[in-house]
């Protein structure tokens, strides 16, 4: 089991590198490709007024006259071993894990990242305890009662739940509960939880549910189509012959071979959704990491850019490694060894 | 296994790249507003409305954006210069004031306007007496020489400001800056002789000097407190308000500052006990919050968003609330004279008198949001002079006049030609179709090609190489001056000076020696009423050019909540609310 980690853990940092050089390539490549120069590249991280003599200093300071192999180099060891910075009087230092900082305002990234993760991971944490609780026990039901008037209904609003995009049910939401019938009367802002748990979880109640709506509504119809599946097993007629009461073989025979493949998706979408739920933070106006990701990549800022996109891979590696250890509790055929 | 967590961080690289061009605007709205103010609409124009000397409360500004940045030796934002007088004092600004008198630069951190020599080469400015920072240190001449080093001499970290000290100082183009250069001298063409006088020597004569020591590039900063990037975290005040809290990104809170003494200060009254800032607030929330009182002031100042414009409009209540501010900027095309047929002028005017200004405006906003523009010059600048080289009825256009042209250019039937615009400005793009639907009546196809804003001028319509090869006849652009004179409105758009390889704003590539030589003999003229006619005739001799085809006059439609007290449109501030003035009737 140790061995099987720590193998994962290194495959992850090896994905995490490709991810980062990736990112690195796209972001000085494809624009090199189009056409563009260094200095135009340059030129805008330096204001309204750019000329000739800023944009060189800008270029140096950036690191933009070097080859970009090495300033790959110098990002990596950045964020490893920190690295000096000069943006004022004197060299600022950014410890490790240091992203360096933004090209467009000299702010440093780490900071930003890790006080934008909370919103991030609160909203995708809520959200995810709510779908996948209504989801699955709709799905499970459905499925029990296949054909019937329940099974219809909720796999038509299910239906109706995957085909509407988020900004369509959260600015729905919005205009209903803070113009129709006001419950939020100031409109939704995210409070930190620590300052106010109550307030925390107030606001961001309109947000996990139109969030999860989206969510719920695939997995309602994945858990449907998996119970279906294993409830005509050969196992659960065998299981309902030794006399077993029914929620015991729904639970412990038939949910539980039907939830690997939900796990599965699980972790692949709630790792997606801590790297950034840009859509619904756009709409609700959260701080988080996909409102921050949107701003990096409109200004061409690669420092912010390769910030989130390191941030949200990395939670998507950690899901998945999650995914997998949860595998052999759920399916004692699964041994890692 | 592992490819597929491969590609599901690829997929999330992609699913944040998509996002980027999905981010549509949330709605957010809270509830009706109570009561209609008494004022009329455009009351604000020429009046200060809800006047009051009551001081206390809080003022609340929210932005749906972020700054360039709050440190004032750091920013290019108009609102930024408007706003940081709360807590900086340049040597001079403009006077919060109704009307055309906000136009009007006077001292702030000076005691008089700056003293020309007769060839305003040599300008020299004296400190008030007992002016303090909020730690009770008195600003001296020297603090006001290092905040223009800084903002003007340090690109590698403060980037974002306007660098004409550094264009127009003697030495400028060989000082280093304070980061680079540790020298105590500094620079050797500011010269602080005493702790309160300072004297600026320039290379060539600059009349509108005062304009620049308004700039808040010379509000004081004291040399141990910078920070360089970093002192926008610490701001030390010179002004009425200091920071107690600022979180980037997010917003700032400012305080009283107790060392601020009024006797040094005739033209602020800083009625308000505090001063509260949002950045990122959602643009249909800040006007709901507007019109339900909650908030005072939408601080970008560029009106309210398209969504909320028929719901303040045809609401009597609310239309009686709105400004619709000249926002001192002009929309126009810039005929490229290097790229066919616009090498002749015969071809320029035709496009001249065959724009339809009319529907430009309506693609702009309509009436609310824009005048028809017949000149460069908006009418909020100084020198600004009412003339129209191609008058038509109601600026519909004249086919038979452009016909005509057509036919002297040798292009009887009209040409094809390109047409760029900004892909994420919705007014431009509107206007560009509006232009394209009515030179074709004259037969003149112009094929639309946009390009973000953000490259706009660095990569594409700005770099004179790119506009060549790709005949880029036609670009639209839209100007607001650095500061309200027409030289600061006209130079970086018409001298010849200003074409630059990449990034520059002469889009006509406009080279005139003619114009080039009244622009830059006026600016030497001390004498203000002979500089103001000659704004007007040059920016005549630019229109019998017909290089620049003036489109709309652009205008805000500004929301005035009845909680916010002594409340006016500058004109020196791209049309926006006067924030020095401001404060809360409740």
């Amino acid at each position: 089991m140790a061995a099987y980690i720590i193998r994962r853990v290194f495959a992850a940092v090896l994905l995490l590198l490709v991810v980062s050089a990736v990112t690195f390539a796209i972001f000085f490549l494809v624009p090199r490709i189009a056409g563009q120069t260094v200095d135009q590249l340059a030129a805008q991280y330096v204001g309204k007024d750019a000329n000739p003599s800023s944009i060189a200093a800008v270029k140096h300071n950036l690191g933009l006259d070097q080859p970009i192999y090495e300033q790959y180099w110098h990002f990596v060891k950045a964020l490893f071993a920190g690295a000096d910075y000069s943006f004022g009087p004197d060299a600022a230092h950014c410890s490790a894990p240091c992203f360096g900082y933004s090209f467009k305002n000299h702010i440093e990234v780490w900071p930003q990242l890790t006080s934008r993760i909370p919103v991030t991971l609160s909203l995708a944490v809520g959200a995810a305890v709510i779908w996948l609780v209504s989801g699955v026990a709709v799905g499970v039901l459905s499925a029990l009662r296949r054909g019937s008037f329940f099974d219809r209904l909720s796999m038509g609003v299910a239906l109706a739940g995957v085909s509407l995009p988020i900004f369509f049910t959260g600015m729905l939401g919005l205009a209903i509960f803070t113009v129709q019938w006001p419950l939020w009367s100031s409109g939704v802002n995210y409070v930190s939880f620590t300052d106010n748990p109550a307030e925390w979880a107030w606001n961001l109640l309109l947000p996990w549910c139109s969030l999860a709506f989206l969510y719920s509504a695939l997995y309602a119809r994945l858990t449907r189509a998996g119970m279906l599946e294993t409830m005509g097993e050969d196992y659960i007629r065998t299981a309902r012959a030794k006399g077993l009461k029914e929620n015991v073989v729904v639970a412990k025979h038939g949910l539980r071979a039907a939830l690997t493949p939900i796990v599965t998706i699980f972790g692949m979408d709630f790792g997606l959704l801590i790297g950034g739920a840009v859509i619904t933070e756009q709409v609700f106006s959260f701080k988080g990491l996909g409102e921050y990701a949107v701003s990096g990549i409109r200004d061409n800022d690669l420092p912010v850019v390769m910030g989130v996109t390191l941030v949200a891979a990395f939670f998507i590696v950690v899901c998945n490694l999650l995914v997998d250890l949860v595998y052999a509790a759920i399916d004692p055929r699964v041994r890692y060894s | 296994m592992k490819r597929s967590k491969a590609t599901a961080a690829m997929a999330a690289a992609v699913v944040l790249a998509l996002g980027a061009t999905a981010c549509g605007g949330g709605s957010k709205d809270s509830g009706g507003g109570k009561g209609g103010g008494s004022s009329a609409a455009d009351a604000a124009l020429a009046s200060i409305v809800n006047p009051s000397d009551k001081k206390g409360g809080t003022l609340t500004f929210a932005h749906s954006d972020v700054p360039d940045s709050l440190d004032p030796g750091n920013t290019y934002y108009g609102w930024v210069q408007n706003f940081a007088r709360l807590y900086a004092r340049s040597l001079t600004t403009f006077k919060p004031a109704v009307g055309k008198a906000g136009l009007q630069i006077v001292p702030d951190l000076a005691e008089s306007l700056g003293k020309p020599s007769a060839d305003a080469k040599t300008w020299t400015y004296t400190l008030r007496q007992g002016v303090k920072y909020e730690d009770g240190t008195p600003v001296t001449s020297k603090d006001v020489k290092y905040a223009v080093e800084r903002s003007n001499f340090a690109p590698e970290a403060l980037s974002n400001g306007p660098t004409y000290f550094k264009a127009h100082l003697a030495d400028g183009d060989k000082y280093q800056g304070p980061y680079k250069d540790k020298s105590p001298d500094g620079i050797k063409s500011i010269e602080t002789p005493d702790d309160r006088t300072i004297v600026f020597h320039l290379k060539d004569g600059f009349a509108d000097f005062d304009y620049l020591a308004g700039l808040p590039g010379t509000a004081p900063v004291p040399q141990k407190a910078d920070k360089g990037a970093d002192y926008v975290k610490h701001i030390i005040s010179s002004g009425p308000y200091k920071f107690s809290s600022y979180e980037d990104g997010k917003g700032a809170t400012l305080v009283r500052n107790p060392e601020w003494d009024p006797k040094t200060d005739p033209i602020r009254k800083a009625l308000p006990d505090k001063v509260e800032i949002k950045f990122k607030v959602n643009q249909v929330t800040i006007d709901n919050n507007l019109i339900n009182n909650s908030l005072q002031v939408d601080a970008q100042g560029n009106g309210v968003d398209p969504q909320t414009q028929p719901k303040v409009l045809q609401d009597p209540k609310y239309k009686k609330q709105t400004d619709s501010a000249i926002a001192g900027a002009t929309s126009y095309i810039g005929l490229n004279l290097h790229v066919k047929p616009f090498d002749n002028i015969h071809c320029r005017k035709a496009v001249q008198w065959g724009v339809d200004r009319a529907s430009a405006q309506e693609a702009a906003g309509g009436p609310p949001k824009g005048d028809v523009a017949t000149t460069l010059l908006p009418p909020t600048v100084n020198g600004y002079t009412k003339f129209d080289e191609y008058p038509t009825p109601n600026g519909k256009g004249d086919i038979a006049k452009a016909k005509e042209e057509l036919a002297q250019c040798g292009q009887p039937n009209g040409f094809t030609t390109t047409l760029t615009a900004r892909s994420d400005r919705n007014t431009e793009m509107a206007m560009a179709t509006a232009v394209q639907a009515s030179l074709k009546k004259i037969g003149i196809t112009a094929e639309i090609k946009s390009f973000p804003s953000g490259k706009y001028f660095t990569n594409f319509a700005g770099v004179p190489d790119y506009v060549h090869s790709h005949n880029l006849g036609m670009i639209m652009t839209a100007w607001g001056a650095d500061w309200p004179t027409g030289f600061g409105f006209l130079d970086q758009i018409t001298n010849g000076a200003a074409i630059k390889p990449s990034g520059g704003n002469n889009v006509q590539e406009l080279d005139d020696p003619k114009i080039n030589e009244m622009l830059n003999s006026a600016i030497k003229n001390t004498d203000a009423a002979a500089r103001n006619k000659a704004w007007g005739d040059i920016d005549k001799l630019i229109a019998d050019n017909a290089s620049a085809v003036p489109l709309v006059y652009r205008k805000n439609l500004l929301f005035r909540p009845t909680g916010a007290a002594n409340v006016t449109v500058t004109q020196a501030y791209l049309g926006m609310y006067d924030y020095a003035l401001m404060s809360v009737s409740k």
